[in-house]
């Protein structure tokens, strides 16, 4: 049962990333963006990490993908709907793409992965809480500074003079 | 199945899907796409790891929350730049878009 499910929700993850870029509509690769990225969702539930389950759609999808959507209708006009969705140099970059899987396929299945018993939470807000605010506060900080200072540049950069 | 390779391959197909996108799109909103792909793959990499590596604690997820936070940046200065190119030079063609001035 747990096998079939895995298997619906990773081939989930490659045919809709497959959509997102070889569909020829923009709408169409986000539409395909929001079913990939709940793909993934499903993917951290499968490894025990429910907190970045819940974090990847609250953030993924409701934020990142919406702003993506807001960025097509805002550079689309409906009635040209051949603007710059097609695509150049299909051959090469397939070529390339193919060349960089296969490589990575031989490095995975070549080398022997340590595997460990590694911890297995429950819940895993908590610890991630206490990590956040005593290991790991000074990046905690350094990147809450670095998000506001991009919304700030991103808000400038995107107003009318 | 549920193994740490199944996790490596279904990064490494997105990983590639990522830079295919990136290379043969035009648009820079779909390459904004092939973007969240690759960092998406690099996400499943972290929490694989982290899951069946042995470590004793999280830290893999601290990365991806990380990585997350730095994704929701990207992405929001990424379409301020993107609408400024398009209220400038009227398209987001990457391919159009090779003038510095004006």
């Amino acid at each position: 049962m747990g096998e079939v499910v895995f298997l619906g929700i990773a081939s989930l993850v490659i045919f809709s990333a497959v959509g997102v870029v070889v569909s020829s509509s923009l709408v169409h690769s986000a539409v395909s963006l929001l079913f990939t990225l709940f793909g993934v969702a499903g993917l951290y539930i499968f490894l025990y990490a429910d907190f970045l389950a819940a974090t990847q759609v609250i953030v993924y999808v409701g934020g990142i993908l919406v702003l993506i959507i807001f960025g097509v209708m805002l550079t689309n006009k409906i009635d040209t709907p051949s603007i710059a969705s097609s695509s150049s140099n299909q051959v090469i970059g397939a070529i390339v793409s193919l060349l960089l899987f296969a490589f990575q396929l031989g490095v995975i299945f070549k080398t022997e992965w340590y595997i460990g018993d590694g911890v297995i939470v429950e819940n895993t807000v908590h610890p991630i809480g206490i990590m956040l605010l005593t290991e790991y506060l000074l990046p905690f900080e350094v990147v809450s500074i670095l998000l506001l200072g991009a919304l700030i540049g991103a808000a400038m950069l995107s107003r009318k003079n | 199945m549920n193994s740490l390779q199944s996790y490596l391959v279904i990064s490494s197909i997105l990983f590639s899907l990522g830079i295919f996108g990136i290379v043969t799109r035009r648009n820079a909103i779909a390459i904004l796409m092939g973007i969240e792909l690759i960092l998406n793959s690099a996400n499943i990499n972290f929490v694989a790891f982290n899951r069946f590596g042995g470590m004793q604690k999280l830290d893999g997820h601290i990365f991806t929350i990380f990585v997350i936070v730095l994704a929701a940046a990207e992405a929001a200065v990424a379409l301020a730049i993107i609408i400024n190119l398009f209220k400038n030079a009227g398209s987001v063609d990457v391919d159009e878009a090779n003038t510095l001035k004006g």
